[in-house]
């Protein structure tokens, strides 16, 4: 398994070897920055085709098949198009606030992203309390949608931007505690530890009953978080046109999107980090030659493969499940998801703690 | 570990830079290739084509702040549980039965919350 610290270290040697420290760091800072845009950008351009072939085949279309191979330049010129559109400037807003709701969506999706692990020795931010930090970061997203919501002085904006707070503010207790259940088993919060943890066995099969519990209702919580799927009142057209993000225009409202698309992926892949090992191959205690053969495929392929098929399950639940109404959502949360995960707390602890098996 | 001669803050804040820097050179890109039109009709607030009416920011629902609220208790109970969670197996049935009583007495809260009705959406 290649080892992508050899790469990284290589180019540090080679920028240290003709610069004062604190220039290696500006420019190392500046590399990470520019792969970090472009993975960003390429990966969200990937997913919105992504969603728009799925949704294509669910519902025995072809999709966007004119512009290149399959389609796939489509979200490129896409975005294109959208640079070229009118930036509006309304009357009514509160401008200030209005300006700032799309850099505080960004920045929550780009700080999280940074934490995923890629690959072997290829994460950017390894905290000891990763895991913890990819939470509290993540919920700055919910402050730009309460902005946006609030700031375009409109009445489907705020309505939309008070269900997605509720909804998010909800869903994330479900996400923080499957996250906590499985930071019991892992003994750690460090998202490098977490994986390291996984090299025998995933926790999905090493951690028996609590982590699959724990599985499905991140996946239910996840899928809530991103406001997509059968939680999509926030953005409920035939009620709210398209709720919080109804009077950004152009690029504007492409900032939206794009966090939309990219919070679906990161989502995804803390699944693929907390229960499918991060970038860990499939292997199994005692089948030698068949972890062997698993560990010929990179580790970058790992991780974007299991992030993608999650993903997949993700964009499922939308064609399938009719949207809630905003009392099923709540009630979803707080009397079935909230008291399943706390009781799936306990089980875990004993199980860590006692060593009881089920 | 990309690198491990930088600080992880220091590219925690990279990272920060990365996102204001998207959104600012998308929106100089746009700035610069985007039409401008001017029409006052246009700055009106998107509704049917009729002026709104009444002030847009708006008293709401009393009920969001319910949510809110109850979500800032059991989010402050999450925070204080990472802590232990990563020790779990150290401290062992001493720190299980001093986090119980911590535990049990939030779980008391939900149950007062639900009995009270605050769980429901009226």
């Amino acid at each position: 398994m290649f080892d992508f610290s050899i790469l990284t270290n290589w180019i540090h040697n080679l920028l240290s070897s003709f610069m004062p420290g604190w220039l290696t760091v500006t420019v190392e800072c500046v590399l990470i920055g520019v792969v970090l845009l472009l993975t960003y950008s390429v990966l969200a351009l990937f997913y919105i085709w992504f969603e728009r072939k799925i949704c294509a085949a669910f519902q025995c279309r072809l999709g966007p098949n004119r512009v290149g191979p399959m389609g796939l330049l489509q979200s490129v010129a896409d975005m294109f198009k959208i640079l070229i559109k009118e930036l509006i400037s309304l009357k009514h807003t509160d401008k200030f606030l209005f300006a700032l709701a799309p850099y505080l969506v960004i920045l929550a999706s780009m700080l999280a992203f940074a934490v995923l692990p890629w690959g072997n020795g290829l994460q950017i931010i390894d905290f000891n309390i990763g895991i913890f930090f990819l939470i509290a970061v993540s919920s700055i997203g919910v402050l730009g949608i309460l902005l946006a919501g609030w700031s375009s002085n409109n009445k489907f904006t705020l309505i939309g931007a008070l269900r997605s707070g509720a909804q998010m503010v909800s869903y994330e207790l479900s996400v923080g505690l499957s996250v906590l259940t499985m930071v019991v088993f892992a003994g750690t919060m460090s998202v490098g530890g977490i994986v390291e943890a996984q090299k025998d066995c995933w926790f999905i099969f090493s951690a028996h009953i609590p982590a699959i519990i724990a599985f499905i209702v991140y996946l239910i919580a996840g899928t809530a978080e991103t406001n997509r799927g059968p939680f999509d009142l926030p953005e409920a057209e035939s009620e709210l046109t398209a709720g919080y993000h109804t009077e950004y225009s152009g690029i504007h409202f492409g900032f939206f999107y794009l966090a939309e698309y990219l919070n679906l992926f990161i989502v995804s892949g803390v699944a693929t980090l907390l229960f499918f090992g991060g970038w860990m191959p499939l292997h199994f205690p005692g089948w030698d030659t068949f972890n062997h053969i698993m560990d010929f495929i990179p580790s970058v392929i790992w991780f974007i493969a299991k992030a993608i098929a999650l993903s997949f399950i993700i964009i499922w639940f939308k064609w399938t499940f009719p949207r809630l109404r905003i009392d099923q959502m709540l009630a979803l949360e707080w009397k079935y998801l909230l008291p399943i995960n706390l009781f799936n707390l306990v089980l875990m602890v004993l199980i860590v703690v006692y060593g009881i098996h089920f | 570990m990309v690198l491990l001669t930088i600080q992880n803050s220091t590219l925690a804040i990279a990272a920060a830079l990365t996102g204001i820097g998207l959104v600012a050179l998308a929106l100089w890109i746009a700035g610069l290739i985007s039409p401008r039109s001017f029409n006052p009709q246009k700055g009106e607030a998107y509704e049917c084509g009729i002026p709104t009416r009444g002030e847009s920011m708006a008293q709401f629902k009393v009920g969001y702040y319910l949510f809110a609220i109850l979500f800032l208790m059991f989010d402050v109970e999450c925070v204080f549980l990472f802590p232990w969670a990563v020790r779990v197996k150290e401290l062992g049935g001493a720190g299980l039965l001093s986090i119980a009583i911590f535990f049990i007495i939030l779980v008391l809260g939900l149950v007062y919350a639900w009995r009270k009705g605050a769980l429901e959406w009226k």
